[in-house]
């Protein structure tokens, strides 16, 4: 009898460690799912066009372009803590592209990070925001994405260190860090907010940037939009830490995500400027909800953030580069900068950001600054728009770190930046970069 | 009073220090080479190199230029001893108006010193910040790449083969 | 021949016929005659000023200056009438020096436009300077004792058959040249040069790109200052008040000239005068009203206006039965000449006499303008062509040279040179005007065109001449000038209107010209005027047409022309482009065709364009453009060359770039930013020119003749690498994307 109970134990035992053994086998090593490409009629017009406007406001293009220019067919080298990751070709090209995806699969990838061919997707493709999707929404994409021009284009491996490239392991992130599920909305706020909470936290996926991240890669969500970075850029606050002097509303974000100069804010620069391209044509409903819910990321500001609003729009830019001021980068100032930002008895005929209102200059760290000043501000493929001319080159090292500390402390009333002399050096190396190169020359290598 | 560096000689300029640098070397040098056309950074006509890399000379306040080199069309070359790039531009007949060209060859220039055999292509992208309106694109594209040529051969200077 | 060794006159020596054999090339006009007619028409511009010492002067030291009231626009006229010089007179291209247009110096030959210079200035140096070379020989006959038959020129001097030399200093003196001009016929040409086909280098280049001095913008003459304009913020604004007192005292102000609603600073230094222009501008108040229609309703707007209707062609025959019609419209914006160098004159008022350096393309116009604007006599001014920037037509030019010559009498004794700024030129400039073009034709069985209606609807083209009250300051000054009323232009070089016949054979044809004066933004002549819209639209329709017909677009061109010159430059363009060599072109991919004789009388030029159309964002990419280009005598197969090619890149600028942006009140496109041009990043990526030299005919204005086929050829190859076609211009990425769809 005892044998008996303890064989049965035994048979139980590993029944169970067969389950779980294969629910770890289903987890780290999904099945991968048939190959079905649609057929050639398989979509609805009016799905496409909604689809087209979901990839831009999702920015799909952004990664997901060549470096050769052509749409989607992957291969962009995206730096991560961990390495390089390469972005895949979603072209319906058939062998280098997803052209033999079902709908299933690309739910899939969306909701899940799975290929499908059931390896995992490394989370540098936003899946844990995509997950949040509508199905609707995200059958509207596979629509748009199925029917784009299929382009060949395979990926270079990606190099990534130890033992991150063991793609398993992003089995592990995930049960840590991907809250599958819709999002919840809030009853007590209106439709537009919480379409806008939709799109934000979802497709948007701008805590992808404005968030911070822990040591493994993943976004802290208790500090949603906290500040995070991109591309050597840092994507600020959006949150009741937003470093800007006057804070956002709904209307000032809504036409500054259309791509139009802002006289409060500024314009879209650096990453932000593709997104605000991108953003230009999406329907108005979609992009007021999203500037609505942005705006009120910030909460109401306190009392010592609207003194402070008060103050930086009472300054005036009259009041720099004035002959008492007696410093360096006062003088610069006053050469070089007053002649658009106003100041120094210069009466710009079409006055530039008045840089009280700057938030670049209440950043954390001098980058954006330093990137700003030395590539200026161009539209995207130098179409029309608000513009900044380079300043590369003109200045010395010293030059630029004696304005970046006047312009921070007179406008912004900050110190200096730590780290400001590491990042003129550092920015200095580049001598392409001295060439004063504006815009974005089609013609890449 | 200030001592700036153009073309390898000391000038002395008594503009004040917010003028632009521009505005000095017609004015007070009685240089042709770097030209007004938008003082706006935004056409390159007023291109001048500073310690070798392009600048646009109508947004450099002189006040920054202690110790600064700048180099205009003139320290290129002259007419009795023509720079390899002024003699391409000549050869090939890259010019209508010629009001952009000063600015175009300064940009060149830049790029030559650092890859003596770029593609077109790569010609394209260093120049894409200078507006030329007449339309000289294709040919100052090949004078560039003719002067590539030349400096890379310069015992092929001699004869100007059409 | 003996000879009485009497000079005798040219008239004379050749009555006495019979030595001179004519075996040269023919006259470019020449029937063929022995005797000339003296009722035979001057050739070019010797019909308004038929002395041949207007025209080509040489001194006692040998100096030969030739004169010629055209301009340096940097379309290298210079060195081509320099070529044409030389070559008749026989000397070297550096030894001739040419004198362009100068009231005190120069004939007056009106603007320099409308690409007439070779026809006009060319061809009447031609003759100027070959009859002025017979006269020396005459001369050197008369004192060697010789038959000027045996005689030869070379080098500047006549040599005869024994190694005598005589300079032509030596030569000419006094009246010699002092004669009237022989028509055409009469006139002995030396033979096209034996370096025809190669480069023509271009004498004004080796200074440009060494910095000497080749701009108005680059004279200093001492003691000049420095004038800024402030100008209006908008058409209709007026100055209310300004507080000049604290700007007076700025470093360096000289004066503030304040009159009516203009308003202008005089400093001693460049960027005095630029920081005292923004202080003015900053204290000005203006009142401001609407005077421009809505923008997105200007098209609409436009044909609504009263318009003088000027039928230019009504003829009916009888046809073959209509099978099939087709209807489009065809629109184009408002757009700018956008020179890079924003225009700039000199002007120095002293002893009561006025002297202007300007690259306005008429000094004689501007003359007459300035004398009524200043009440001076017009002997009293004398105005002086200097290059300026790249001239596309009427700019600024003659506006900023009216500032500074009213700047100049408010502040004699020093020459006063006034600066436009960027935002001026772009907001204050003449702009071409926007045109609604409208098309229908039917087609027979055969798919021939059996009927064709055209009408435009466009505002004038042309407020020059203009005088006083075409200038800015002429408007805005208290004692102001009206400005000219808009005139319609005529047949056959037509303003709106140009090129609006088709050179097709077409039996029923009606084409209407719709003149609408409306005058609501600043307009005046753009480069090849009407033809760059209307050839866009008619060559454009033509595809449509050839669609309709089920046949290739060139070969539909050529049937219908019977112009063998314009047959020839399409055979050529095509087959030097491989056209539609393959079956089927990768996806996005199209070619496009078209052809236009430039106002029907000038030169031929048809274009292919091949391109790419990027899907996802509606942008062109610009791969291929094959030309051919008939221009009659190809004096400088180069200068003809850079032409083309350059009209071909900035129609393209046009035609993908380019409308003037306004509201109500404001024109809003003030600088590149808000008004960009094509980058090299979107410049084609080979452009081949090829051309028909035909020798011993006329000269055919050649400057304009790439616009319009350019815009319609990317119009044809958008179309037939989309399927979508695009008739609003310009095609900009949104308009392209939204005609392609998702």
């Amino acid at each position: 009898m005892r044998a008996g109970a303890i064989i049965g134990g035994v048979l139980a035992l590993a029944v169970v460690l067969g389950a779980t053994g294969t629910l770890l086998v289903a987890v780290l090593w999904p099945p991968a799912i048939a190959l079905a490409p649609p057929g050639q009629a398989a979509f609805d017009a009016a799905r496409i066009v909604r689809g087209a406007q979901l990839a831009s406001i999702g920015n799909c293009n952004v990664c997901h372009t060549r470096r050769d220019g052509r749409p989607y067919a992957g291969g962009r080298p995206i730096a991560t803590p961990f390495g390089t990751v390469y972005s895949s070709n979603i072209t319906p090209d058939p062998e280098t592209g997803i052209g033999g995806w079902s709908e299933a699969a690309f739910v899939r990838a969306m909701r899940e990070g799975v290929s499908r061919d059931g390896h995992h997707l490394y989370p540098a493709f936003p899946y844990d925001h995509m997950t949040k999707m509508r199905d609707a929404d995200i059958r509207a994409v596979y629509a748009f994405v199925m029917t784009r021009r299929p382009m060949r284009g395979s990926m270079p491996p990606n190099a990534l260190a130890f033992p991150f490239n063991h793609r398993p392991l992003v089995a592990v992130w995930k049960l840590l860090f991907l809250d599958r599920g819709a999002l919840k909305q809030d009853p007590g706020r209106g439709a537009e907010w919480n379409e806008g909470a939709y799109l934000v936290e979802g497709l948007g996926h701008c805590g992808a940037c404005h968030t911070p991240r822990n040591a493994l890669g993943a976004e802290r969500t208790k500090e949603a939009f906290a500040g995070g970075s991109s591309d050597g850029w840092v994507a600020p606050a959006l949150d009741a830490a937003s470093p800007t002097p006057v804070p956002w509303d709904a209307e000032g974000l809504y036409r500054y995500l259309r791509g139009n100069a802002q006289s409060l804010h500024g314009v879209a620069a650096g990453p932000m400027a593709p997104v605000a391209s991108n953003l230009a044509d999406v329907p108005d409903a979609d992009l007021r909800a999203i500037a609505t819910y942005a705006a009120s990321l910030a909460g109401i500001p306190r009392h010592e953030r609207q003194v402070d609003a008060e103050r930086a729009l009472a300054q005036g830019r009259g009041s720099a580069g004035s002959r008492d001021e007696t410093s360096d980068g006062a003088a610069i100032y006053a050469g070089a900068c007053a002649q658009c930002h106003g100041g120094a008895g210069r009466e710009p005929l079409i006055p530039a950001l008045d840089l009280a209102l700057s938030s670049v200059l209440r950043l954390p760290r001098p980058d954006n600054a330093l990137h700003i000043l030395r590539q200026g501000i161009a539209p995207v493929d130098d179409a029309a728009g608000p513009f900044m001319p380079p300043f590369a080159g003109v200045l010395t090292g010293a030059q630029t770190i004696a304005l970046l500390d006047y312009v921070r402390s007179h406008f912004a009333g900050r110190p200096s930046w730590a780290g400001l002399a590491q990042a003129v050096r550092a920015g200095q190396k580049d001598r392409i970069e001295a060439n004063g190169r504006i815009g974005n020359a089609r013609r890449q290598p | 009073m200030m001592t700036l560096n153009v073309n390898g000689m000391a000038r002395q300029v008594d503009s004040e220090p917010d003028t632009p640098l521009l505005y000095v070397l017609r004015n007070e040098l009685a240089l042709n080479g770097a030209k007004f056309g938008c003082g706006l950074g935004q056409c390159g006509a007023c291109t001048v190199l500073l310690d070798g890399a392009p600048v646009f000379s109508c947004l450099v306040p002189i006040s920054v230029l202690q110790e600064r080199r700048v180099t205009t069309l003139e320290g290129l070359g002259t007419p009795q001893e023509p720079a390899p790039l002024q003699r391409a531009f000549i050869e090939e007949q890259a010019a209508q108006c010629g009001y952009c060209i000063a600015g175009m060859m300064l940009r060149a220039h830049a790029l030559l010193e650092i890859n003596r055999d770029p593609d077109d292509a790569e010609i394209r992208r260093q120049l894409q910040p200078n507006l030329c309106r007449c339309g000289t694109h294709m040919r100052i594209v090949r004078a560039v790449q003719r002067a590539a040529r030349l400096m890379r051969s310069p015992a092929d200077d001699g004869a100007a083969k059409n | 021949m003996r000879t009485s060794g009497v000079p005798l006159s040219r008239r004379a020596l050749l009555a006495s016929g019979g030595a001179l054999i004519v075996d040269f090339a023919l006259a470019p006009h020449a029937a063929s005659q022995t005797a000339p007619a003296a009722t035979a028409p001057l050739p070019g511009s010797l019909k308004t000023t038929p002395m041949l010492d207007a025209w080509i002067g040489i001194t006692a030291d040998g100096g030969i200056s030739v004169f010629t009231g055209k301009a340096e626009l940097g379309q290298g006229i210079t060195s081509a009438l320099i070529e044409i010089a030389a070559r008749q007179l026989c000397v070297a291209p550096a030894a001739v020096n040419l004198v362009t247009a100068d009231t005190d110096r120069t004939p007056n030959e009106g603007y320099t436009a409308g690409s007439q210079s070779m026809q006009d200035s060319g061809t009447a140096i031609l003759h100027a300077a070959a009859q002025a070379r017979e006269i020396v020989i005459g001369l050197a006959a008369a004192r060697l004792a010789r038959p000027a038959g045996d005689l030869k020129a070379d080098g500047g001097a006549v040599w005869g058959p024994d190694g005598e030399r005589l300079s032509y200093g030596e030569l000419v003196a006094g009246n010699a040249l002092h004669v009237q001009a022989q028509p055409a016929a009469a006139s002995r040409l030396m033979p096209a040069s034996a370096t025809r086909g190669l480069a023509l280098p271009r004498v004004d280049i080796p200074a440009k790109v060494t910095g000497q001095s080749a701009y108005v913008h680059d004279m200093r003459p001492s003691g000049m200052v420095h004038a800024r304009v402030v100008r209006p913020p908008s058409y209709g604004a007026r100055l209310l008040d300004v507080d000049v007192g604290a700007i007076e005292r700025m470093p360096g102000v000289k004066k503030i000239v304040r009159d009516g609603s203009f308003l202008a600073v005089i400093a001693d230094r460049e960027f005095r005068a630029v920081k005292a222009m923004e202080a003015l501008a900053a204290s000005a108040r203006w009142q401001e009203h609407a005077t421009m229609p809505d923008r997105a309703d200007f098209y609409a707007w436009l044909k609504q206006q009263p318009a003088d209707v000027i039928t230019i062609r009504d003829d009916k025959a009888p046809a073959d039965i209509a099978v099939r019609r087709l209807e489009a419209e065809y629109l184009r914006p408002h757009q700018m000449h956008g020179s890079i160098g924003p225009s700039c004159a000199l002007a120095w008022y002293t002893d009561g006499r006025l002297t202007v350096w300007s690259h306005a393309q008429g000094m004689f116009p501007l003359r007459s303008a300035l004398a009524e604007l200043l009440h001076l006599p017009i002997d009293k001014v004398r105005c002086i062509h200097v290059e300026g920037a790249g001239c596309y037509g009427h700019n600024g030019a003659d506006d900023a040279a009216a500032d500074a010559a009213f700047l100049a009498v408010s502040y004699p004794g020093a020459p006063v040179r006034v600066q436009w700024m960027r935002d001026q030129e772009h907001r204050w400039e003449p702009f071409g005007p926007g045109m609604v073009m409208r098309a229908s034709a039917a087609l027979d069985a055969q798919g021939s065109i059996v009927a064709w209606d055209y009408g435009v609807w466009t505002d004038t083209h042309s407020t020059r001449p203009g005088g006083a009250g075409n200038t800015l300051v002429g408007r805005h000054i208290a004692a102001s000038f009206a400005p000219p009323p808009p005139s319609p232009g005529s047949q056959p070089a037509g303003y709106g209107d140009r090129n609006i016949i088709p050179l097709y054979r077409i039996k029923n044809l009606h084409l209407v010209y719709n003149f609408v004066p409306h005058q609501r933004l600043r307009v005046s002549a753009l480069r090849g005027l009407g033809a760059y819209a209307n050839v866009f639209a008619i060559e454009s329709f033509m595809d449509e047409l050839a669609a309709a017909a089920a046949v290739d677009p060139v070969q539909f061109r050529l049937r219908h022309l019977e112009d063998p010159r314009a047959q020839a430059v399409i055979a050529l363009a095509a087959k030097e482009f491989q056209w539609r060599a393959e079956a089927k072109p990768a996806t996005g991919r199209g070619q496009g065709f078209a052809f236009a004789k430039y106002k029907n009388l000038a030169a031929y030029c048809a274009v292919a364009v091949d391109l790419e159309v990027e899907h996802e964002t509606g942008r062109i990419r610009l791969l291929r453009a094959v030309a051919a280009v008939d221009s009659g005598e190809a004096v400088s197969p180069d200068g003809i060359k850079n032409q083309i090619e350059g009209g071909i890149v900035q129609s393209a600028s046009w035609t993908l770039n380019e409308a003037v942006d306004f509201d109500d009140v404001r024109i809003k496109s003030r600088d590149w930013s808000t008004y960009p041009i094509m980058r090299f990043a979107d410049v084609f990526d080979s452009i081949d020119v090829h051309v028909i030299d035909r020798p011993q005919q006329p000269f055919l204005g050649t400057g304009e003749a790439s616009q319009g086929p350019t815009a319609a050829a990317i119009a044809n190859a958008i179309a037939s690498a989309t399927g979508r076609r695009i008739r609003e211009l310009p095609f900009t990425r949104a308009r392209v994307k939204t005609a392609i769809g998702v």
